[in-house]
């Protein structure tokens, strides 16, 4: 197979993923208005589980709202794990599309499908743990919108690395950032469910009454946080410095970008730091992981677009040399 | 105010303002609101340009904001992360950290000797309780309790009753949250040793040229505010030669790869050693850290004054512009009799041309290398006494050289071409083409102890994360029906599951725990 076989294969994967992450969105759906009618006195917290949720009328028409809903669950989720592993496929192609094969997160639109493609991995992976299936429209569609904003603009051909990339840290440092960011990302849809249904209370039925009780939706959020916290920190602190050193000269340069790794990373110990001490639970600790979201957002598009100082702006042509202005004495 | 002030109710004498300011300082809600400030004032430093960073771009910054610099200068904003403010903060914030910890050290300690507290007398009013009868007797219940809380220090049996297993785990939580706060210090001191301590320098060696390792022949140099140049390593370093790939053909077409620096050193009076210097390859020597930064063209230029004698002649180093290696440089003669000239312009590694974009470079590649520059006689200003930018020419004296009639004239020279000046001012000689690299040499003292910090903070922070401290009671008494028995377990952190605890201790309880192997 040549490269080029790959390269398609890849792109072919990305558009088919997208489609059944669609599929798997709209099975969601159905569940969901499903699940409307079918309990209208669930408040289990648990009842979006697709198993737990019980018809309190015996009414034939509640059965069977009951049953398709179960049944549109189970296939939402079949149908993420397919799309997942189409996903999977189009990372893999991609790496093995470039000449000489390596890790496929060189540049953002590689990023973004790998860091969309752990998003997914990880709900599926603690879908039964934490019971996340009421989780699930929220996560396909976000991983759905990212993996087409990767697509529309984002994307890149496959090129070699440039110089300073073609490292063993690349596969280690951003492997780490890529995890802790979707470790963040699904800690911060909790959080944004928690705000949300604090705000508006359970409602009647309505995609808010599916999502746990605020105290699990808390004690989830908190459990990502804390997840990917050390592995942001291995990503920022530990392996970013020690290949900044070796590429670079100096292990901590200020660079916008590790200035805003920075933020995020002093965000979220604050985050945690709030939990474990002043008791902060809650609203405040939701908005201030929210807040982590944002930084950590703005660091991966709005660093790469806006700041022409950043070395890791990878986004634009890097230029070709570092020089300085040497000054001579007469 | 001649009458000894009496003192007023809320009024508070010196000690007790600062045992409150120093209560204020190491709370918990200051330790946090220092950590957002933190965390707020590292944004400007990533928004204007920071001289430390990127000193052509803050250079180039200034003189766009004329009206702002004075005022973001004066607030420190071009040099945020050593400014007193940003400082300011992190010292408050490592205060309120070890005013934080050592005292929990001392609690821990405290804690770590003494036993699991008793059994309460009420388990019933903790939050996660439940209880259940058996036939089996309490001292079998009791020895099961025991055998299922293997791994929990265990109180002893005293005189408070010997119906009940007190047990708690988990200790270790505590010790991982103070190993990250003090691991936060320590990286702290390791990151002070290297900024203060170390130094960091660029040369640029034309291909062939070398250095050695003392002060006069760095073109930047960046020393701590404790470094002193006798901590400058006994070395030299030569590169003997330079190799670059560049890709012809497909999407990175035009892409340099590859880079490596052939180079040779010695330690003092030491056998010459050979290294590849590459890029995410450095060279170490002694304590100092080598790495290949950059590198470009540096074309052989001769100039021959109007007496005919050889005014200046030597590799000239051009400066890259772009990815295909357009390079501007600058050549001075201020030695040319009889008035001294100057060259400004370009140089074209592969030379292109068409009308509308003028002459380019198509290429990084040396493949049809040109020069094309505009001479300047007169006063290059180099005799003033202050210091001038190798690559800016000083024209405010000097004329620029026109045809005779005062068209444009350009020194417009191939590999190997030699142009006379109008006027019999003199000519100019393109002989051959060097290459340059830019070498940057670095001193980075405490970056083991910054490293060995970190690592250690990550142990500590996932020691506190994830150690679930918790306290477990087995209650088993006799009453008239068999035996109750109440389990209670307490979650000492939060965020723990205690429910799926206290149902799964109520299982082992219920069957036969395994016995350890």
């Amino acid at each position: 197979v040549t490269d080029a076989a790959w390269e398609t294969l890849s792109n072919q994967a990305v558009a088919a993923a997208g489609a059944v992450y669609f599929l798997a969105l709209l099975a969601h759906l159905v569940q969901l208005s499903a699940g409307r009618r079918s309990a209208v006195s669930t408040t289990s917290a648990r009842a979006g589980s697709g198993t737990g949720s019980v018809a309190v009328d015996q009414g034939d028409d509640r059965q069977d709202a009951a049953r398709r809903e179960s049944m549109f669950g189970r296939l939402g989720v079949l149908l993420t794990l397919i799309a997942a592993g189409v996903h999977l496929l189009a990372l893999v192609a991609r790496g093995l599309a470039a000449d000489p094969n390596r890790v496929p997160w060189g540049n953002m639109y590689e990023f973004t499908l790998a860091g969309t493609f752990v998003v997914a991995a990880l709900y599926l992976a603690l879908l039964r743990r934490y019971a996340l299936v009421w989780m699930a429209p929220i996560v396909v569609g976000v991983v759905l919108t990212l993996l087409m904003v990767a697509v529309i603009w984002l994307y890149k051909p496959i090129a070699p690395l440039m110089e300073a990339l073609q490292s063993p840290w690349l596969v280690i440092h951003v492997v780490s950032a890529i995890i802790a960011t979707g470790a963040f990302t699904i800690g911060g849809i909790c959080s944004v469910l928690f705000l949300l249904k604090s705000r508006r209370g359970a409602g009647e039925g309505g995609y808010l009454a599916r999502v746990p009780a605020l105290d699990d939706l808390d004690r989830l959020s908190y459990r990502f946080h804390a997840f990917g916290f050390p592995v942001w920190t291995f990503a920022v602190l530990i392996t970013g410095p020690i290949w900044a050193h070796q590429a670079w000269s100096s292990y901590w340069n200020w660079d916008p970008k590790e200035v805003w790794a920075f933020i995020t990373w002093v965000v979220y110990a604050a985050y945690l730091h709030a939990r474990a001490t002043a008791g902060w639970k809650g609203r405040n600790a939701a908005l201030l992981a929210l807040l982590g979201l944002a930084t950590l957002w703005f660091n991966f598009i709005g660093i790469n677009f806006f700041s022409s100082t950043s070395q890791h702006s990878y986004a634009a042509p890097e230029s070709a040399v570092v020089v300085g202005v040497p000054v001579e004495t007469p | 105010m001649a009458d000894a002030p009496a003192r007023r109710s809320g009024e508070l004498t010196l000690p007790e303002l600062l045992r409150w300011g120093w209560r204020q300082l190491t709370s918990m809600r200051t330790a946090l609101v220092l950590l957002l400030l933190l965390a707020l004032a590292a944004i400007p430093g990533s928004v204007v340009p920071q001289t430390d960073v990127d000193s052509v771009k803050a250079a180039q910054w200034q003189e766009d904001h004329p009206t702002l610099t004075p005022v973001y200068d004066a607030l420190g904003l071009f040099d945020v992360y050593s400014s007193p403010w940003f400082a300011a903060i992190y010292l408050l914030l490592a205060v309120s950290l070890v005013g934080c910890f050592v005292p929990r050290i001392a609690v821990y300690t405290k804690a770590l000797r003494a036993q699991p507290p008793a059994t309460p007398r009420r388990l019933d009013r903790l939050p996660d309780h439940t209880s259940y009868r058996t036939d089996l007797p309490p001292e079998q219940v009791l020895d099961r309790a025991r055998t299922a809380l293997r791994g929990h220090r265990i109180r002893e049996a005293g005189e408070d009753g010997t119906d009940s297993v007190a047990a708690e785990r988990g200790y270790l939580r505590e010790a991982g949250n103070l190993l990250f706060h003090v691991s936060v210090l320590v990286v702290l001191v390791g990151f002070a040793i290297g900024s203060l301590l170390g130094y960091r320098g660029g040369v640029i060696l034309v291909v062939g040229n070398g250095m050695s390792n003392n002060l006069t022949q760095y073109d930047e140099f960046e020393p701590g505010s404790l470094f002193s140049p006798d901590d400058l390593d006994d070395f030299y370093l030569d590169v003997d030669d330079f190799d670059v790939e560049w890709i012809t053909s497909g999407r990175a077409q035009g892409q340099a790869q590859g880079f490596v620096s052939h180079v040779s050193y010695a330690v003092g009076d030491g056998e010459p050693q050979d290294y590849d210097l590459r890029v995410n390859h450095p060279l170490t020597v002694g304590d100092t850290d080598v790495f290949l930064i950059g590198h470009g063209y540096a074309p052989v230029i001769t100039v021959r004054d109007g007496n005919g004698d050889v005014a200046y002649s030597g590799p000239t180093i051009f400066l890259p512009e772009d990815q295909t290696f357009q390079s501007v440089g600058v050549v001075k003669a201020p030695d040319a009799r009889p008035q001294q000239i100057g060259l400004e312009g370009w140089f074209y590694p592969t030379y292109a041309f068409t009308e509308e974009t003028g002459p380019f470079s198509v290429f990084g590649d040396a493949r049809n290398p040109v020069i094309s520059m505009q001479a300047y006689v007169g006063d290059l200003g180099m005799d003033a006494g202050t210091p001038q930018s190798v690559y800016e020419l000083d024209k405010e004296d000097a004329e620029l050289v026109t045809q005779g009639d005062g068209s444009m004239f350009r020194v417009d020279l191939a590999l190997g071409d030699t142009v006379d000046l109008p006027g019999g001012q003199g000519s100019v000689t393109f002989e051959r083409l060097e290459r340059w690299n830019k070498i940057q040499l670095s001193q980075t003292p405490g970056k083991w102890i910054a490293l060995g910090g970190v690592v250690l903070g990550l142990v500590g922070l996932c020691g506190s994360l994830f150690i679930r401290p918790r306290r477990s009671w087995v209650r088993a008494r006799r009453d008239g029906q068999g035996t109750l028995v109440e389990v209670a377990v307490l979650d000492r952190a939060g965020g723990d599951d205690v429910g799926a605890a206290l149902r799964e201790l109520v299982t082992t309880l219920k069957d036969d725990p395994k016995e350890p192997s």
